[in-house]
């Protein structure tokens, strides 16, 4: 079997809304996917639906050769989980939380004990472990969710969103377990709002907005594909940068992303630059900073979207701006 | 065989925080121990000439009252899963789909088990002694809680029904409250208004209260009120059982 994940024409809707919307995904054995994008694209219902726990509307989905739907009992057997919400039993200690699952997969009450030992050790809640989790703190609560997965060693791992909620530090612990588990053979289907995110552990990015995927490769044919540049200029005056802003939008045909007095835009012509500059100087805009620079996922999302990378935003925000 | 392993440890972790914050339990034996020791020495000289007449009357009442309070429990900790992601953790897991409910309804019986002790103790102490047999007396344990196995279904169907889990409280308690006072729990039926005895007789919770009480006491005939319990509890639970799964895969599918 070479795909891991193979997901055709899937669609879900929810009352009278389409949460996907014709979705199709390959993930071969061993690969890590990122699933990218806004609040609301539908990430969350991607991933339930593969874990088995939504039936999809139309389309077929299969995991690890099983179909999500006739077979989930098998899927079952070969997933791990963590959800976008921390799913652990407030009221049972860390350990008791692992035992808990390792029981559930069937193993013997010292074999599950010496499991969770060894998870609560490898992710930093060995001082924890007798505490109940509703103790925890949120980052702690995400480490045990995420050991709660892999208690069972799946050959094929969703996360949700693990890192939201997380500080830089112990976001990069995450990021090296899931390099590690790749490294291990797992499969691994991420979902994340954030760029960077994805950039650093996909092997390859599907773009998700409104329940369809808008774009699919790896980072680096992502970025090929916006041209690769990004031009940004500061004003020097900040009541100028609209003003800049509608300028650059004139010579460049994309509409910029304006960020206080910085304002930049993905360009597939670098040498547009010295023209934007004569433009700017003409109309009586004092630049102070003018460059290109190579471009980032967040470029990607804003012109395959016309918004930008969804982790600032509000829910519903990018609607307008579309 | 590894189904019911599945359903025990999933018994084990509704009954291990019971084990190490007893006040867990505290939360539904405190309250009957408070119950039945105010009933007593405030109505009990009202309703029985004194209080010592009206343990025996009383003891049996309560531990049918509170039978039925802890059976919110299991709909409280039911929702409980399902607004916390618990519930979606274990479907994701290779167990029976029954599986979660089948062990907390176990480990309710547990905790019933445990409060009819209680409450059988601190009856004792109070000076209570048992007319009949131990045969009697755990015929009385049984019945109950093959009752509040039938019960549980209505309070699990609460929980899957409820927002989040202080309105299967809020809801579970307001509908036990007239359900058990308006019954011959506390107060023999013979003193209340004619056009209240006959509801009060057909309530599942007097016959329960009545087979209680004969098994305790010898005081009247058990059997009749025994049946008559056990034919509400078939009925509760032919009736809640498919309904409250019904109502969950709904609720599931809904995402
Ligand atoms: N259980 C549900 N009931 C109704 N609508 C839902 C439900 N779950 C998700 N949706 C809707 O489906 C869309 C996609 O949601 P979701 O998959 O959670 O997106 P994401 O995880 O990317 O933020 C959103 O518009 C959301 O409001
Ligand atoms: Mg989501």
């Amino acid at each position: 079997m070479d795909n891991a994940i193979e997901v055709e024409g899937l669609v879900r809707d929810f009352g009278g809304t389409r949460a996907v919307d014709g979705v199709d995904l390959r993930v071969p054995a061993g690969h890590v996917l990122g699933l990218l994008g806004p609040n609301g694209a539908g990430k969350t219902t991607v991933v339930r639906t593969l874990a088995t726990l939504l039936a999809p509307t139309a389309g077929t989905a299969r995991v690890g050769g099983f179909d999500v739907v006739r077979e989930a009992a098998r899927v079952r057997e070969i997933i791990g989980l963590t959800g976008q919400y921390a799913s652990v039993d407030e009221k049972l200690t860390g350990r008791e939380n692992l035992i808990l699952i390792g029981r559930l997969l069937g193993l013997k009450r010292r074999e599950a004990r010496a499991r969770a030992d060894e998870l609560l050790g490898d992710f930093d809640l060995r001082e924890a472990a007798q505490r109940p989790a509703q103790t925890y703190s949120g980052g702690m609560r995400r480490r045990l969710d995420l050991s709660a997965s892999l208690v069972g060693r799946p050959r094929i791992l969703f996360l949700d969103e693990p890192s939201t909620g997380l500080d830089p530090r112990a976001r990069r612990d995450l990021w090296e377990r899931v390099r590690q588990l790749q490294a291990g053979g797992t499969t691994v289907l991420l979902t994340t709002q954030y760029l960077e995110e994805a950039d650093a552990l996909a092997d390859t990015i599907v773009v998700l907005d409104h329940g369809r995927v808008i774009a699919k490769g790896t980072a680096a044919e992502l970025k090929a594909r916006v041209g690769g540049r990004t031009l940004f200029l500061v004003v020097a005056r900040p009541e100028q940068a609209a003003a800049a802003s509608d300028r650059v939008a004139g010579m460049v045909g994309t509409q910029p992303q304006v960020d206080g007095e910085t304002i930049s835009v993905p360009v597939s012509d670098p040498s547009l630059l010295p023209a934007v500059l004569r433009d700017l100087d003409a109309a009586g805009i004092e630049v102070a900073e003018l460059g290109l620079r190579g471009a980032s996922l967040d470029d990607v999302f804003l012109s395959l979207t016309g918004r930008s990378g969804a982790s600032r935003e509000e829910p519903g925000a990018g609607e307008d701006a579309a | 065989m590894k189904a019911i392993d599945q359903t025990l440890a999933l018994a084990w972790r509704s009954l291990v925080q019971v084990r190490r914050n007893p006040w867990e339990l505290g939360d539904y034996s405190i309250q009957p121990i408070l119950f039945l020791v105010l009933f007593l020495f405030v109505f009990g000289g009202a309703i029985a000439g004194s209080p010592e007449n009206y343990l025996a009357f009383v003891l049996p009442g309560v531990i049918v009252m509170n039978m039925l309070f802890v059976t919110v429990y299991v709909g409280h900790g039911l929702n409980t899963d399902l607004t916390r992601g618990v519930f979606d953790r274990f479907r994701a897991l290779p167990i029976p789909r029954w599986a979660p409910l089948a062990g907390r309804i176990l480990a309710d019986m547990v905790k019933q088990l445990l409060c009819i002790a209680l409450l059988l103790v601190v009856g004792y102490l109070l000076g209570f002694r048992l007319e009949t047999s131990w045969a009697h007396l755990l015929a009385m344990v049984a019945l109950v809680l093959t009752f509040a196995v039938a019960f549980s279904w209505v309070m699990v169907l609460v929980g899957v029904i409820a927002r989040d889990p202080e309105h299967v409280q809020l809801f579970g308690f307001t509908a036990l409250f007239p359900i058990t006072f308006v019954s011959s729990a506390f107060v023999p039926v013979d003193t209340m208004p004619t056009w209240l005895q006959g509801f009060v007789q057909a309530n599942p919770v007097s016959l329960l209260a009545d087979a209680a009480r004969a098994l305790m006491n010898a005081d009247g005939p058990a059997l009749e009120p025994a049946l008559g319990s056990l034919a509400w509890a078939l009925g509760i639970a032919l009736v809640f059982a498919p309904l409250s799964v019904y109502m969950l895969n709904r609720r599931l599918a809904r995402g």
